[in-house]
């Protein structure tokens, strides 16, 4: 058997523009998706520190459930699962932006109960005293100080998120991963078209961080 | 001025107010009236409940039985006295220990938040009075900045700014002095004394003696959840009738 291996650097950059067109893709349903999972989080997450029992209870359960159960069952679940009961079939776009946004919501529940509870009891204090009442001492004091406390954990799950979407090549959405196997059905060049598919996300997910880390920076005046 | 004669105009009537946290017995039958323009000061021991007493006042902490009323408001026991509640906190003002300024807005913004949302001053009337008050405690120069910017002394004067600001009937000191570095400590007493000289009625807790001998009309001491004994700061401290209270000056008196 022949064990050489040569990799095939032309083969490598050629690839790339079959690659390429999988990238907004993977944007749209990692992005969307968060949009979503976003504002999911934040009504979960301020749910489970609620006083309410009733509303704390469905917002364990919602986060236990999409934290607890893989991804790639729930985008299955909803692509293949779902239209038995819909009768009629959903599209694979759908269902990726529909599973991003359910899973990272209970993450990021977790991560806005997180934010809210890190600040200090004595900023609630401070302005309950100056005649602030609950919900305003919420929306001008504690959440502002929270939400800068949340970019670290956030950036952390949209990036988890982006490298999520490499799974719904498994519904035929046209993303990276996908791109790359349909290329590679071709060329048999799987070593080379891999790389680069890994080099694009490590692009968008480098992006980001950087970003990230700038927004952070900013979000550090007055703290 | 007694208790008994002036009960009615009292701006602070605290009756046989008791907490209890679980089995522990916070406070103990609390009986206090402190008339309007008075500076009462309230010392005792650490976990005494004399923290715990006057952040009962501004309904920080909930009580089990007794009866409390701020400037004709009633607060009732367990924390549901809603409207009344909100009332007293706006005519209310408190300082922390740990001052607990807004640490995302600037100074001014500090001072301004307060007197804007719950008071409904246009922006113009609210800077103007921030602009006023952070002249007054020394530190004008300094509006712009933000409160992690500041030494431990002006943070706290700010604080005392921000809780001027919606100019209260009442204020509420615990312990302003305790998270200072000590040459810090002067420069927010004087701010206090000012403020006493100015007539407002205040209650502070600390653990500064001297600064209570100086400015308080009365000294309350706590012992335990009780109030062990209150008369004129002479009396207290040159002589306390109360073994409990003799005991607890020899301590911290003695360095």
């Amino acid at each position: 058997m022949d064990v050489t291996f040569q990799f095939d650097w032309a083969a490598a950059f050629s690839s790339i523009p079959h690659l390429l067109p999988g990238v907004p893709w993977t944007l749209l349903i990692s992005f969307g998706g968060l949009a979503i999972g976003f504002v999911i989080g934040i009504i979960f997450g301020l749910m489970r520190i609620s006083p309410l029992f009733w509303l704390r209870l469905p917002a364990i359960f919602y986060i236990e459930v999409f934290r607890g159960t893989p991804i790639l069952v729930q985008v299955l679940f909803i692509f293949y699962g779902l239209p038995q009961i819909l009768g009629e079939p959903i599209n694979a776009l759908t269902a990726g932006i529909a599973a991003i946004a359910v899973n990272s919501g209970a993450y990021i529940s977790e991560v806005v109960r997180g934010g809210v509870q890190s600040i200090e009891r004595g900023q609630r204090e401070a302005s309950l005293s100056l005649g602030l009442s609950r919900t305003q001492a919420f929306r001008y004091v504690i959440w502002p100080q929270a939400l800068r406390r949340m970019i670290p954990p956030l950036g952390n799950q949209a990036i988890i998120s982006i490298k999520d979407t490499s799974l719904f090549s498994v519904i035929g959405v046209g993303e990276l991963v996908r791109q790359g196997q349909i290329y590679i059905a071709t060329t048999f060049t799987a070593m080379e078209v891999y790389l680069m598919v890994a080099m694009l996300y490590l692009a968008i997910t480098w992006t980001l961080s950087i970003l990230l880390r700038q927004l952070e920076r900013r979000g550090l005046v007055g703290q | 001025m007694t208790q008994n004669e002036n009960t009615t105009t009292a701006i602070v009537r605290m009756e046989k107010v008791n907490k209890h946290f679980g089995s522990l017995h916070v406070l103990k039958d609390i009986d206090l009236a402190v008339m309007p323009g008075e500076v009462v000061v309230i010392i005792g021991a650490s976990g005494s409940g004399k923290s715990t007493l006057i952040r009962c006042i501004n309904g920080l902490e909930e009580f089990q039985s007794g009866h409390i009323e701020v400037d004709g408001n009633e607060l009732t026991p367990h924390g549901k006295s809603g409207r009344a509640l909100q009332k007293i906190r706006t005519e209310v003002g408190m300082v922390f220990q740990q001052f607990n300024l807004f640490p995302h807005l600037s100074v001014r913004d500090n001072v301004t938040l307060a007197p804007m949302k719950v008071r409904g001053w246009s922006q113009e009337d609210a800077m103007e009075t921030a602009e006023r008050l952070l002249e007054r405690v020394g530190i004008s120069d300094q509006a712009d900045k933000y409160p992690t910017q500041l030494s431990g002394g002006q943070q706290q004067r700010v604080a005392l700014a921000r809780a001027l600001a919606m100019e209260p009937r009442l204020m509420l000191f615990d312990e302003p002095t305790s998270a200072l570095d000590p040459e810090m400590i002067g420069e927010v007493l004087d701010a206090m004394r000012e403020l006493a000289r100015e007539g407002m009625t205040m209650i502070i807790v600390t653990h500064e003696m001297g600064f209570a001998r100086e400015v308080a009309d009365r000294v309350i001491y706590v012992h335990q959840g009780e109030i062990a004994e209150e008369a004129a700061p002479e009396t207290i401290f040159d002589s306390p009738t109360d073994e409990r209270t003799r005991s607890f000056l020899s301590r911290v008196l003695k360095h």
